[in-house]
Protein backbone atom coordinates (compact mmCIF):
# COMPACT_ATOMS: atom_id res chain seq x y z
CA UNK A 1 0.00 0.00 0.00
CA UNK A 2 1.23 3.63 -0.82
CA UNK A 3 1.53 5.95 1.95
CA UNK A 4 -1.13 8.57 2.71
CA UNK A 5 -0.89 11.32 0.19
CA UNK A 6 0.95 14.01 2.64
CA UNK A 7 0.42 17.35 0.69
CA UNK A 8 -2.48 18.05 -1.51
CA UNK A 9 -3.30 21.38 -3.40
CA UNK A 10 -5.13 22.61 -0.49
CA UNK A 11 -2.33 22.39 1.51
CA UNK A 12 -0.38 23.79 -0.15
CA UNK A 13 -1.69 27.87 0.16
CA UNK A 14 0.32 30.17 -2.05
CA UNK A 15 2.91 32.10 -0.02
CA UNK A 16 3.23 35.69 -0.29
CA UNK A 17 7.17 37.55 0.83
CA UNK A 18 7.00 41.48 0.23
CA UNK A 19 10.72 42.74 -0.07
CA UNK A 20 11.49 46.65 0.52
CA UNK A 21 15.20 48.62 0.33
CA UNK A 22 15.36 48.04 3.87
CA UNK A 23 15.08 43.72 3.43
CA UNK A 24 17.51 43.76 0.85
CA UNK A 25 19.88 46.32 3.14
CA UNK A 26 19.18 43.63 6.18
CA UNK A 27 19.85 40.86 4.00
CA UNK A 28 23.31 42.03 2.68
CA UNK A 29 24.50 42.79 6.17
CA UNK A 30 23.07 39.20 7.11
CA UNK A 31 24.62 36.92 4.20
CA UNK A 32 27.55 39.12 3.70
CA UNK A 33 26.83 40.18 -0.31
CA UNK A 34 27.37 43.19 -0.49
CA UNK A 35 27.07 43.46 -4.27
CA UNK A 36 26.12 47.52 -4.74
CA UNK A 37 23.88 46.55 -7.78
CA UNK A 38 21.02 45.43 -4.51
CA UNK A 39 21.14 48.55 -2.89
CA UNK A 40 23.00 51.16 -5.47
CA UNK A 41 20.44 52.70 -8.38
CA UNK A 42 23.43 54.57 -9.70
CA UNK A 43 25.87 51.05 -9.92
CA UNK A 44 22.18 48.93 -10.81
CA UNK A 45 21.70 51.42 -13.81
CA UNK A 46 25.13 51.67 -14.93
CA UNK A 47 25.47 47.81 -15.00
CA UNK A 48 22.39 47.82 -17.46
CA UNK A 49 19.79 46.88 -14.53
CA UNK A 50 16.23 48.40 -14.68
CA UNK A 51 17.04 49.52 -10.67
CA UNK A 52 18.23 47.90 -7.88
CA UNK A 53 17.54 44.29 -7.33
CA UNK A 54 16.89 41.69 -4.82
CA UNK A 55 19.69 39.02 -4.02
CA UNK A 56 18.37 35.96 -6.14
CA UNK A 57 19.33 34.20 -2.50
CA UNK A 58 17.36 36.14 -0.82
CA UNK A 59 14.53 35.36 -3.27
CA UNK A 60 15.61 31.56 -2.50
CA UNK A 61 15.37 32.18 1.18
CA UNK A 62 11.94 33.63 0.85
CA UNK A 63 11.10 30.40 -1.27
CA UNK A 64 13.00 28.43 1.76
CA UNK A 65 10.25 29.96 4.28
CA UNK A 66 7.74 28.78 2.20
CA UNK A 67 8.96 24.88 2.08
CA UNK A 68 9.31 25.44 5.98
CA UNK A 69 5.86 26.58 6.10
CA UNK A 70 4.55 24.05 4.37
CA UNK A 71 6.08 20.97 5.58
CA UNK A 72 5.74 23.11 9.60
CA UNK A 73 9.37 22.33 10.32
CA UNK A 74 12.52 24.32 9.65
CA UNK A 75 14.49 20.40 8.77
CA UNK A 76 12.41 19.31 6.06
CA UNK A 77 14.45 20.13 3.08
CA UNK A 78 16.34 17.33 2.01
CA UNK A 79 17.14 18.85 -1.66
CA UNK A 80 16.46 22.27 -3.04
CA UNK A 81 17.67 23.72 -6.41
CA UNK A 82 16.65 26.98 -8.50
CA UNK A 83 17.75 28.79 -11.56
CA UNK A 84 17.82 32.88 -11.26
CA UNK A 85 15.87 33.44 -14.45
CA UNK A 86 14.60 36.98 -14.25
CA UNK A 87 15.57 39.82 -11.61
CA UNK A 88 13.77 41.08 -9.11
CA UNK A 89 13.60 45.04 -8.91
CA UNK A 90 12.68 46.40 -5.60
CA UNK A 91 11.70 50.40 -5.92
CA UNK A 92 12.82 52.36 -3.29
CA UNK A 93 9.27 53.62 -1.51
CA UNK A 94 7.29 51.97 1.77
CA UNK A 95 5.42 49.39 -0.71
CA UNK A 96 8.68 47.56 -2.25
CA UNK A 97 7.39 44.39 -4.18
CA UNK A 98 6.18 41.27 -3.29
CA UNK A 99 6.75 37.60 -4.31
CA UNK A 100 5.10 34.87 -4.71
CA UNK A 101 5.33 30.93 -4.43
CA UNK A 102 3.34 27.96 -5.08
CA UNK A 103 4.30 24.57 -5.29
CA UNK A 104 2.43 21.32 -7.64
CA UNK A 105 3.54 17.78 -6.26
CA UNK A 106 5.15 16.36 -8.38
CA UNK A 107 6.26 12.82 -7.02
CA UNK A 108 5.76 10.92 -3.59
CA UNK A 109 8.45 8.26 -3.30
CA UNK A 110 7.78 5.23 -1.02
CA UNK A 111 10.14 6.63 1.92
CA UNK A 112 8.59 9.60 2.39
CA UNK A 113 10.54 11.97 0.73
CA UNK A 114 8.26 14.98 -1.41
CA UNK A 115 9.01 16.13 -4.48
CA UNK A 116 8.12 19.90 -5.32
CA UNK A 117 7.62 21.24 -8.30
CA UNK A 118 7.88 25.19 -7.42
CA UNK A 119 6.39 28.23 -9.22
CA UNK A 120 7.90 31.55 -8.06
CA UNK A 121 6.41 34.83 -9.55
CA UNK A 122 7.07 38.65 -8.75
CA UNK A 123 4.38 41.03 -10.87
CA UNK A 124 2.96 38.18 -12.43
CA UNK A 125 6.28 37.38 -14.37
CA UNK A 126 8.38 34.02 -13.26
CA UNK A 127 11.50 34.66 -11.30
CA UNK A 128 12.96 30.99 -10.80
CA UNK A 129 13.16 28.64 -13.03
CA UNK A 130 13.79 24.76 -12.57
CA UNK A 131 12.66 25.56 -8.98
CA UNK A 132 12.69 22.04 -7.08
CA UNK A 133 12.78 20.78 -3.91
CA UNK A 134 12.53 17.34 -1.83
CA UNK A 135 11.23 17.21 1.78
CA UNK A 136 10.91 15.28 4.05
CA UNK A 137 7.60 15.45 6.14
CA UNK A 138 7.86 14.32 9.90
CA UNK A 139 6.34 10.59 10.71
CA UNK A 140 3.22 10.72 12.12
CA UNK A 141 3.10 11.95 15.86
CA UNK A 142 5.23 14.31 17.63
CA UNK A 143 8.65 14.99 16.73
CA UNK B 1 39.68 36.09 -21.66
CA UNK B 2 37.68 32.31 -21.57
CA UNK B 3 37.78 30.45 -19.06
CA UNK B 4 40.26 27.73 -18.83
CA UNK B 5 38.24 24.46 -19.63
CA UNK B 6 41.29 22.10 -18.23
CA UNK B 7 40.22 23.54 -14.85
CA UNK B 8 36.83 20.89 -15.26
CA UNK B 9 37.56 18.27 -12.35
CA UNK B 10 39.83 20.48 -10.29
CA UNK B 11 39.50 20.46 -6.56
CA UNK B 12 40.33 22.96 -4.81
CA UNK B 13 42.59 22.44 -0.88
CA UNK B 14 39.58 22.59 2.23
CA UNK B 15 38.89 26.26 3.25
CA UNK B 16 40.05 27.43 6.57
CA UNK B 17 37.20 26.11 9.30
CA UNK B 18 34.00 27.97 9.78
CA UNK B 19 32.33 28.23 13.12
CA UNK B 20 29.01 28.54 13.29
CA UNK B 21 27.44 30.42 15.66
CA UNK B 22 24.21 30.72 17.17
CA UNK B 23 23.92 34.45 16.74
CA UNK B 24 25.04 34.64 13.17
CA UNK B 25 22.02 31.94 12.87
CA UNK B 26 19.93 34.37 14.31
CA UNK B 27 20.74 37.39 12.09
CA UNK B 28 20.24 35.64 8.89
CA UNK B 29 16.72 34.08 9.71
CA UNK B 30 15.88 37.58 11.54
CA UNK B 31 16.75 39.03 7.81
CA UNK B 32 14.54 36.53 6.16
CA UNK B 33 11.91 36.57 8.22
CA UNK B 34 11.99 33.38 9.21
CA UNK B 35 10.37 32.97 12.67
CA UNK B 36 10.42 29.36 13.15
CA UNK B 37 11.45 29.18 16.98
CA UNK B 38 14.24 26.31 15.83
CA UNK B 39 16.33 29.38 14.67
CA UNK B 40 16.50 31.39 17.52
CA UNK B 41 16.10 29.15 20.65
CA UNK B 42 17.99 26.45 21.68
CA UNK B 43 15.09 25.09 23.75
CA UNK B 44 13.15 24.64 20.50
CA UNK B 45 15.63 22.92 18.16
CA UNK B 46 16.50 20.96 20.90
CA UNK B 47 13.00 19.70 21.33
CA UNK B 48 13.48 18.78 17.15
CA UNK B 49 16.31 16.97 17.99
CA UNK B 50 19.42 19.24 17.94
CA UNK B 51 22.20 20.42 19.89
CA UNK B 52 21.66 24.29 19.04
CA UNK B 53 19.68 26.43 16.93
CA UNK B 54 18.99 25.39 13.58
CA UNK B 55 20.10 27.34 10.46
CA UNK B 56 17.88 28.16 7.98
CA UNK B 57 17.93 26.11 4.53
CA UNK B 58 19.70 28.61 2.25
CA UNK B 59 22.14 29.66 5.38
CA UNK B 60 25.02 27.43 3.80
CA UNK B 61 25.48 30.40 1.41
CA UNK B 62 26.86 32.38 4.07
CA UNK B 63 30.51 30.38 3.96
CA UNK B 64 30.30 28.74 0.39
CA UNK B 65 29.85 31.80 -1.62
CA UNK B 66 33.12 33.11 0.53
CA UNK B 67 34.83 29.92 -0.61
CA UNK B 68 33.75 29.95 -4.43
CA UNK B 69 34.63 33.24 -4.97
CA UNK B 70 38.63 32.43 -3.79
CA UNK B 71 38.79 29.74 -5.93
CA UNK B 72 37.39 31.90 -9.20
CA UNK B 73 40.10 34.54 -7.69
CA UNK B 74 42.57 31.73 -9.09
CA UNK B 75 44.33 34.00 -11.65
CA UNK B 76 45.09 30.66 -13.78
CA UNK B 77 41.34 29.78 -13.95
CA UNK B 78 40.88 33.34 -15.76
CA UNK B 79 37.51 34.50 -14.08
CA UNK B 80 36.52 38.11 -13.86
CA UNK B 81 34.53 38.41 -10.70
CA UNK B 82 33.29 41.68 -11.86
CA UNK B 83 31.78 39.74 -14.41
CA UNK B 84 29.71 36.83 -12.75
CA UNK B 85 26.06 36.81 -12.07
CA UNK B 86 24.82 34.07 -10.09
CA UNK B 87 23.21 31.32 -12.14
CA UNK B 88 22.01 28.88 -10.69
CA UNK B 89 21.99 27.39 -7.01
CA UNK B 90 21.44 24.23 -5.39
CA UNK B 91 21.62 22.63 -1.60
CA UNK B 92 21.61 18.56 -1.31
CA UNK B 93 21.58 17.79 2.86
CA UNK B 94 22.79 15.23 4.74
CA UNK B 95 21.49 17.16 7.40
CA UNK B 96 20.55 20.77 8.45
CA UNK B 97 23.36 23.00 10.05
CA UNK B 98 23.39 23.77 13.56
CA UNK B 99 25.12 26.38 15.80
CA UNK B 100 28.01 24.73 16.93
CA UNK B 101 29.09 23.06 14.09
CA UNK B 102 32.86 23.71 12.47
CA UNK B 103 32.73 23.42 8.90
CA UNK B 104 35.28 23.15 6.01
CA UNK B 105 34.63 23.44 2.50
CA UNK B 106 36.05 21.98 -0.51
CA UNK B 107 35.49 22.93 -4.31
CA UNK B 108 35.43 21.14 -7.19
CA UNK B 109 34.61 22.50 -10.40
CA UNK B 110 32.61 20.18 -12.35
CA UNK B 111 31.57 22.21 -15.45
CA UNK B 112 32.17 25.33 -17.87
CA UNK B 113 30.90 25.82 -20.53
CA UNK B 114 30.01 28.66 -23.11
CA UNK B 115 27.03 30.31 -24.70
CA UNK B 116 26.01 32.92 -26.41
CA UNK B 117 29.64 34.68 -25.88
CA UNK B 118 29.11 33.83 -22.23
CA UNK B 119 31.17 31.28 -19.88
CA UNK B 120 29.37 29.19 -17.54
CA UNK B 121 31.20 27.59 -14.79
CA UNK B 122 29.78 25.11 -12.20
CA UNK B 123 30.97 24.60 -8.63
CA UNK B 124 30.45 21.95 -6.21
CA UNK B 125 31.04 22.92 -2.61
CA UNK B 126 31.63 19.75 -0.29
CA UNK B 127 30.60 21.10 3.13
CA UNK B 128 32.12 18.76 6.01
CA UNK B 129 32.48 18.94 9.43
CA UNK B 130 36.33 18.82 10.98
CA UNK B 131 35.60 15.83 12.44
CA UNK B 132 35.20 14.84 8.47
CA UNK B 133 31.20 14.23 8.88
CA UNK B 134 29.40 15.30 5.52
CA UNK B 135 26.71 18.05 5.94
CA UNK B 136 25.64 19.20 2.93
CA UNK B 137 26.73 19.75 -0.80
CA UNK B 138 25.79 23.36 -2.22
CA UNK B 139 25.97 23.86 -6.11
CA UNK B 140 26.38 26.99 -8.06
CA UNK B 141 26.48 27.90 -11.48
CA UNK B 142 28.00 31.18 -12.02
CA UNK B 143 27.81 33.43 -15.64
CA UNK B 144 30.40 35.14 -16.63
CA UNK B 145 29.22 37.76 -19.01
CA UNK B 146 31.03 38.18 -22.41
CA UNK B 147 33.17 41.25 -22.54
CA UNK B 148 32.24 44.17 -25.00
Amino acid sequence: MSDAQPFRRPDLPAQTYRVTRADLVRYAGASGDFNPIHWSDRVAAAVGLPGVIAHGMLTMALVGRALAAWTGRPDAVVEYGVRFARPVVVPDDDEGTEIEVRADVRDVSPDGLTSLDLRVTCGGQRILAQARATVRLPAAGPG
Amino acid sequence: MPLNPSFVGRTYPPSAPYRVCREKIREFAAAIGAADPAHHEPDAARALGYPDVVAPVTFPVVFTWPATRTLVDDPELGLDFSRVVHGDQRFDYRRPVVAGDELVCTNTIEQISSRAGNDMITVRTDVATTGDEPVVSAWAMLVVRGGE
